[in-house]
């Protein structure tokens, strides 16, 4: 007898759950569903993108009714974790109401760490089949596109997205709708809307995620940019070592062009837009804008001063907007539900929802998207699930890496800060692109500081003399505090050479360099000093100095 | 006659340098009889013949980058006792050509074994050895190191050599306790 | 011509649009003390030496590599601004192996005249001793990577006036190092004309006439300058 609700399975194929082996699990239930019959054939098996709790792949979620097209009702779905391709007839079992094997391996979804999610930019994530336009075309995608053509003028966009609140999801956090008008409002020439996808942080892959799992999104973001800063021309920039994402991406722009949804003469309009990939070469500073049009040309990626600011000279230059991969998968949902509806989400001054990659010393790894303003204690504890086999206030908790290289660390005493732009600033920290690293009580702070000052080291492009030739000074000074060499005035000559290398280098990357170390000497100064050496307390009192210099 | 109580004790250093620095000096001439009204010469290579560094200095000149044994012992020893230590000359300041060793540091044997072969052996013309003195030749260090890299250093006196005239002008004030002025061409340029 | 009326440490100057600001602090009488940048070249702002301080925004800004604007308030000598370009002069000294008692330059080099400028008598950084090549492979002209400040005038030069385009940055941070063609040796890339302008405009000894030895370089450092004005003004009847 078949089942009397449709049925499906989707699969987590995004690069999470493939390295955990999803791929053979989906051929394994296609090969299943072939052998039992019966009840499996009406199964229907779709590989999909991030089902956010990375951590515990190969994910698949069971959807009891809806099926293709229809947005499955929450009620209605299980989740699988941690799957095998020899379990794959027990999970079709389970789907069609023969066996319930695999009840340890099914998650609570109204654990927090899924009920307390909020997916804006992620809606498609996980819901819609990343190598099928049709299917991302039955899920809503490009309707907005479609609609903004017809019906508005590029202001009418333009103030959507500045009612929106909308901030540059990059890091820095520029207002969004600024962005396009100062670039929409150029003297008229050509423009070039591009979007940078080339995330670098170490802990970061929120980009990735969407990329591999809703491309026509963001698609579908950047056409619309276009249209509204008056561009037709565009670039993905996108690092290489997402190969899965420029499969991915490559395939929905051939998708889109043959749809008639980029290229000339767009949806019946006038409008024109070409899009390409161009892929980094493997350098985190092409990340930064300047960098990454240089790059772009062709040229060496390293920043120039600015101003002048891509936006009035960018590309070829012409101005040119350049927004992140989220910033701009959140567009469509601007313009569906529109700028005032995502302004009411999150905080006064930093609207919508953040999406972060959760990572380290915590139970629940994986893709987490939350309103602005969330806790970090929500995030970490409740969400996370702490640090595993810790307990306590703050859950085993030491701190909390927020920015990666860029940004800082914030101690557990200051977890019930709520996730936005200004409060991570005034701690020192920053939103950066949304990597969370939670580090557990063990941690070493002046090593964790040490490990992103030779990130910096080697990332540095080498142009100006501060981050080429300062954060290699800053890493030997790290070296005497991890080492525990280190005296007081090492301390002085730390903090002095942080402030230079922040305040003189020529882009973010120099310029943040040195925040991991200020942020850990702020909160964790303790660390640093029982690194120091007290005078007299070596017997004889030159005997560091002469382990350090004798043979 | 000058009350010898109210003499400096002064004195000077060669450590891993070229003595040079110590020419220069030489070449204040006539004024070296003007020093000799202010000071005592407690210690130096080229105006006394006591081995051991005295206590109780008031300024010491330190040649010489910090590149053996012997170097280090004794710039520790005349850290301990001397009110004021000038870092005498590029080598003492920088390092300059006794450090350039370091440049080998990361290969193979490091930088001593380095320039010990390319010294007594690849360079030799006849009996290629290395020293062998146990107990008399000091032993070198791996990495040549600049005099404050070792010790705490007061006052820095460029220069390979520093003039006579850059000699005079930085220690001159001192004699009568002040600060010379390090600023502008002639008294800091390097080389 | 539209004018730029600012002023420098508090002294007012007017400057044509399209000046910098290390026009406008020249025009004041002020000096700054500048390594990568050279007239007649694309300045890169990579030095940092010629930081100064906009009053107001706090915001320190290159001045080679800004526009001056109406009404700014330049300030060029603060407390602060002095102890960094005396970091960054260490921070040059310290990754490279510059040793001026024997170098090519010593006495007509930039970055020994600005250690003297910012007040630099010693190194608060280690020296890094980087162990780097020496390509004497040109017949005439040898570049010694020791001395090499990575200001990349000679590849502007190169490519900007000569339009040879024979010299390039390759690798990054530390491990940045100029290179001659495809990293060949210098003596062999067939795009170099000997025209000797990358000699000219080095700041330092890393790239010198074979010929001389110590203390013999001459540079040649306006000739950017005049040879772009000249370009530029039609100078050259054929041209």
């Amino acid at each position: 007898m078949a089942s009397p609700t449709p049925l499906q399975l989707r699969c987590c194929a995004a690069s999470g759950c493939r390295s955990a082996g999803s791929e053979a699990l989906q051929a394994a239930l296609l090969a299943a569903r072939d052998q039992l019959g019966g009840a499996a054939e009406a199964v229907t098996i779709k590989p999909v993108g991030c089902l956010r709790l990375c951590g515990r792949g190969p994910l698949v979620a069971l959807d009891r009714s809806g099926g293709d097209g229809q947005e499955p009702s929450a009620g209605s779905t299980e989740l699988y974790a941690e799957l095998t391709p020899e379990q794959a007839p027990a999970l079709l079992a389970a789907a069609t109401g023969l066996g319930d094997e695999l009840a340890a391996q099914r998650l609570d979804p109204a654990h927090p760490f899924f009920a307390l999610q909020k997916a804006v930019v992620l809606e498609g994530c996980g819901v819609v089949n990343p190598e099928s336009i049709d299917d991302a075309l039955a899920h809503g995608s490009y309707a907005q596109l479609k609609r903004v053509l017809l019906e508005c003028t590029p202001e009418q966009v333009r103030d959507q997205v500045k009612r929106s609140g909308l901030r540059g999801r990059g890091g820095a956090g520029y207002p969004t709708g600024l962005k396009w008008d100062t670039v929409a409002l150029q003297p008229p020439g050509p423009r070039t809307v591009v979007c940078n996808a080339d995330e670098g942080d170490p802990g970061a892959f929120m980009d990735r995620s969407v990329l591999e799992s809703d491309p026509h999104r963001l698609i579908e973001g950047m056409a619309i940019a276009a249209y509204a800063v008056g561009a037709d021309q565009g670039y993905v920039y996108v690092r290489a070592e997402y190969p899965l994402a420029i499969e991915r991406l490559r395939l929905a722009l051939k998708q889109a062009r043959a749809k008639g949804l980029l290229g000339a003469g767009i949806a019946g309009s006038s409008f024109n837009l070409r899009l390409e990939v161009r892929v980094g070469a493997g350098a985190y500073v092409c990340g930064e804008e300047t960098a990454l049009l240089a790059s772009i040309q062709g040229q060496r990626g390293t920043p120039r001063p600015r101003p002048p600011f891509p936006a009035q000279v960018g590309l070829w230059g012409a101005p040119t907007l350049i927004n992140n991969v989220e910033t701009l998968a959140s567009i469509p949902v601007i313009l569906r539900e529109g700028g005032d509806w995502y302004a009411a989400i999150g905080t006064e001054g930093s609207k919508g929802t953040k999406v972060f990659a959760l990572s380290g010393a915590v139970a629940n790894t994986g893709l987490v998207e939350v309103p602005m303003g969330t806790s970090l204690r929500t995030v970490v504890q409740t969400i996370g699930g702490g640090v595993p086999g810790a307990d306590g206030p703050n859950g085993g908790v030491k701190a909390v890496q927020t920015g990666g290289p860029s940004g800082g660390c914030i101690p557990a005493h200051l977890l019930d800060t709520p996730v936005d732009y200004e409060s991570l600033r005034d701690l020192g920290s920053m939103m950066g692109s949304g990597g969370l690293v939670v580090m557990g009580e063990t941690t070493s702070m002046p090593e964790v500081a040490r490990h992103f000052m030779r990130f910096s080291v080697n990332e540095s492009c080498g142009k100006c003399v501060p981050c080429r030739a300062g954060t290699v000074q800053l890493a030997q000074m790290l070296d005497r505090f991890v080492e525990r060499r280190a005296s007081l005035a090492d301390l002085e000559r730390l903090e002095a050479l942080c402030r230079m290398v922040g305040a003189t280098s020529l882009c973010g990357l120099g310029q943040a360099a040195p925040n991991p170390v200020l942020s850990t000497l702020r909160y964790f100064r303790q660390e640093y000093q029982a690194a120091c050496r007290e005078p007299g307390q070596c017997e004889p009192p030159d005997a560091c100095l002469l382990q350090e210099v004798t043979p | 006659m000058t009350n010898p109580s109210d003499k400096l004790r002064f004195a000077t250093v060669w450590l891993a340098g070229c003595s040079g620095c110590h020419m220069s000096f030489l070449d204040l001439d006539e004024w070296l009889f003007e020093l000799a009204e202010h000071v005592d010469v407690v210690f130096s290579p080229v105006a006394s013949d006591i081995k051991d560094f005295p206590e109780n200095v008031d300024v010491c000149l330190v040649e010489g980058a910090v590149a053996n044994a012997d170097n280090l012992e004794l710039a520790l020893q005349l850290r301990q006792r001397t009110r004021l230590v000038v870092s005498f000359g590029d080598c003492a300041v920088t390092g300059n050509v006794p450090a350039l060793r370091n440049l080998w540091s990361e290969v193979d044997g490091g930088s001593r074994q380095s320039v010990l072969d390319r010294g007594y052996l690849e360079l030799a013309d006849t009996g290629a050895q290395h020293p062998h003195a146990p107990g008399i030749v000091p032993e070198l260090l791996e990495r040549v190191r600049p005099l404050h890299e070792v010790i705490p250093v007061d006052l820095y006196l460029p220069g390979c050599p520093p003039s006579a005239e850059r000699i005079r002008a930085a220690i001159e004030p001192l004699l009568s306790g002040e600060t010379p002025a390090m600023e502008g061409t002639a008294m800091l340029k390097f080389g | 011509m539209s004018v730029h009326t600012l002023t420098v440490d508090g002294v007012e100057v007017a400057v044509p649009d399209g000046a910098s600001l290390l026009d406008a602090v020249r025009a004041a009488g002020a000096e700054l003390p500048t390594l990568c940048h050279l007239d007649g070249l694309t300045p890169v702002g990579a030095c940092r030496l010629c930081l100064v301080e906009l009053e107001g925004s706090g915001k320190l800004q290159p001045a080679c590599a800004t526009a001056a604007g109406e009404g700014m308030a330049v300030l060029t000598q603060t407390p602060q601004l002095r102890e960094w370009r005396r970091m960054a002069v260490e921070l040059f000294f310290a990754e490279g192996n510059h040793v001026c008692a024997f170098c090519v330059a010593n006495g007509n080099c930039e970055l020994q005249d600005v250690a003297v400028t910012v007040g630099m008598d010693h190194s608060r950084f280690p020296y890094q001793y980087p162990n780097r090549r020496v390509d004497a492979s040109h017949p005439q002209f040898a570049i010694d990577h020791h001395r090499c400040i990575l200001c990349t005038r000679c590849v502007r030069v190169c490519d900007e006036i000569e339009g040879a385009h024979v010299w390039d940055v390759a690798n990054r941070g530390a491990e940045c190092s100029i290179i001659a063609g495809l990293d060949q040796p210098w003596g062999e890339v067939a795009a170099c004309t000997s025209c000797g302008k990358c000699v000219d405009v080095c700041p330092t000894g890393a790239i010198f006439r074979k010929d001389d030895t110590t203390a013999e370089k001459e540079a040649h450092r306006e000739r950017p300058q005049l040879l772009r004005a000249a370009r530029d003004q039609h100078q050259w009847q054929n041209q």
